[in-house]
C-alpha cells in the first residue's frame, strides 16, 4: 500500500492485490488478479492467486507472497490427510479452520490474509474470512490492498438472491474497478466457480475486463 | 492520487472525513459529512458543516486539519471579495481554486489540507476543482476526497454518468457518502449537500436515520 508503512518484510515480494468471494445458492464464485510485486516493479503480472486447497475448496491469496503460499501448501497437505481420515470429502469449514489455525499461532510473524471458498454437501456454498486470525463466515468477502476501493461499491451492490452470472458479473465488476484504483492490483482476472457439479476457472484479460466511465479521456 | 490520512502526523481537530462534488446537468453539488474527531477515537463535533461558501455561488469543501482548512478559506474569501470589487464582476470558479492552490502551494510545508472547489459562473457554468495536499490545481467532472474517499471509489467509479439530472445527481452523492460513513470509522453524523445553479444555492441536510441502506444493515 502506498501510505509509507511497510507491512511484513519491506523488500520481500508482496501481493498487494484484490480478491473477492462471493455465495450463491448452491455455490461460490472466487476471484483475484494477478499482480505480484516487489516494492515498486511487478514481478509477475499473471500470477494466479485462487489456490486448490481441495477439489472443490479454494482459497484466494492475499499479503506476503511467501506467507500466503506456504500457508495455502500447508492447509493443502492437512486437509488431505483430514479427508482420508474421516473417509470423505472435507467441509468448507473444516479447511477454513485449519487456515485460521495457522494465521492466528503465527499472528506476529505471518502478514497474509486468505479467504477461503468452496462447495460441501453439508451447507452448499460458503465464504470464510480468515484475516489475523479470526474465523468468520460471510456472504461475501474482500481483502487485499485492492479492496478498501471497492468496498463501497461492494455494499451497494451486493444482493443475497444473485444467481451465479450475476455473481460472476459482480466479481469481475469488482475486480476491474480495484484494479483500475489500486497500484498494486493489475494484469488479469482469475474467477473460479465452484458448485456440486465441479470447478469452473476462467481467465480474463486486461483488455477484456469490464470499462467505466473515465473522466479523464 | 493523494490521500487524506489524518494519522498521528496531524494533531488537533482534523476532519476524518468524506467529501464530493458532482457536475449534473445545469449545476454542482457539493457534499460531505459532518464529523470532526481528534485522534481516531473521539468525536469533537458530530454536526460540524464543512462546506464554506466562499463567494454567492462557489463553495469549498475541506479535508484535514481543520484549523488550517478555516485558514485558508478565511483568507480566500477575503482575497475573492476583493477581486471580485476590482473585476466589477462576480469571480470566476477557477478564481477561487487559483487562490486555494496559492495559498496551499507557498505554504505546502506547514498545511495538511486538501480542497474541492465547486460552483457555477457565467463563463463556463458549472465546473468543480480539486487542490490537493501539495498545491495541485485539476479541474473533473466529480470529485471525491477525504479519508473516507478511499471506499468509494470502486463505487463513484462504476455509478457517475455524465450528464445527469438533479435527482440523480443527488441520489448519487447521498449513497456515495452514506457508503464512505458505512466504512470509514472517521466519517459520520449528517450528509450536507449544497447544490449549486444559476438561479442560487440550495443547503439540503440528510439525516442520520434518513441515509439509504445497504444489504447489511
Amino acid at each position: 500500500m502506498q501510505d509509507g508503512i511497510e507491512h511484513g518484510s519491506p523488500s520481500g515480494l508482496k501481493m498487494g492485490t484484490t480478491i473477492i468471494a462471493v455465495e450463491f445458492d448452491g455455490g461460490v464464485v472466487v476471484g483475484s488478479d494477478s499482480r505480484v510485486s516487489a516494492g515498486a516493479s511487478v514481478v509477475n503480472r499473471v500470477m494466479n492467486k485462487l489456490s486448490p486447497l481441495h477439489d472443490k475448496i479454494y482459497c484466494a491469496l492475499s499479503g506476503s507472497a511467501a506467507d500466503a503460499q506456504t500457508i495455502a501448501e500447508i492447509v493443502n497437505y492437512q486437509l488431505d490427510v483430514h479427508s482420508i481420515e474421516v473417509d470423505e470429502d472435507p467441509l468448507v469449514c473444516s479447511a477454513a479452520t485449519l487456515v485460521k489455525n495457522i494465521s492466528y499461532k503465527y499472528k506476529e510473524e505471518l502478514s497474509a490474509h486468505l479467504i477461503v471458498a468452496g462447495w460441501d454437501r453439508r451447507a452448499g456454498g460458503q465464504v470464510y474470512a480468515t484475516l489475523n486470525g479470526l474465523l468468520t463466515r460471510q456472504p461475501f468477502a474482500v481483502g487485499g490492498s485492492g479492496s478498501f476501493y471497492i468496498y463501497g461499491f461492494v455494499d451497494a451492490e451486493y444482493r443475497s438472491d444473485m444467481t451465479r452470472q450475476e455473481c460472476q458479473e459482480f466479481v469481475v465488476n469488482s475486480l476491474s474497478l480495484a484494479m483500475s484504483r489500486d497500484g498494486s492490483s493489475g494484469g488479469v482476472a482469475y474467477v473460479v466457480t465452484i458448485d456440486s457439479e465441479g470447478v469452473e476457472e476462467k481467465c480474463i484479460l486486461g483488455n477484456q475486463l469490464p470499462t467505466f466511465y473515465d473522466p479523464d479521456i | 492520487m493523494e490521500k487524506q490520512h489524518s494519522y498521528s502526523q496531524v494533531k488537533g481537530v482534523s476532519t476524518g472525513t468524506t467529501i464530493l462534488a458532482v457536475k449534473f446537468n445545469g449545476g454542482v453539488i457539493i457534499g460531505s459529512d459532518s464529523r470532526a474527531s481528534m485522534g481516531e477515537s473521539y468525536v469533537s463535533s458530530k454536526t460540524i458543516n464543512k462546506l464554506i461558501q466562499v463567494h454567492d455561488r462557489i463553495f469549498c469543501c475541506i479535508a484535514g486539519s481543520l484549523a488550517d482548512a478555516q485558514a485558508v478559506t478565511k483568507m480566500a474569501k477575503f482575497q475573492l471579495s476583493f477581486h471580485s470589487i476590482q473585476m466589477e464582476s462576480p469571480p470566476l470558479v477557477k478564481a477561487a481554486a487559483s487562490i486555494m492552490r496559492e495559498l496551499c502551494y507557498s505554504n505546502k510545508e506547514e498545511l495538511q489540507a486538501g480542497f474541492i472547489t465547486a460552483g457555477w459562473d457565467r463563463k463556463k457554468g458549472p465546473q468543480i476543482y480539486v487542490v490537493s495536499l501539495g498545491g495541485m490545481l485539476l479541474s473533473q467532472p466529480f470529485t471525491i476526497g477525504g479519508s473516507g474517499s478511499t471506499y468509494i471509489y470502486g463505487y463513484v467509479d462504476a455509478k457517475f454518468k455524465p450528464d445527469m439530472s438533479l435527482e440523480e445527481a443527488k441520489q448519487f452523492s447521498i449513497n456515495a457518502l452514506a457508503l464512505a460513513m458505512g466504512r470509514d470509522n472517521v466519517s459520520g453524523g449528517v450528509v450536507h449537500l449544497v447544490v449549486i445553479t444559476e438561479p442560487g444555492v440550495k443547503h439540503i441536510v440528510v439525516p442520520g436515520d434518513k441515509l439509504p441502506k445497504f444489504h447489511d444493515e
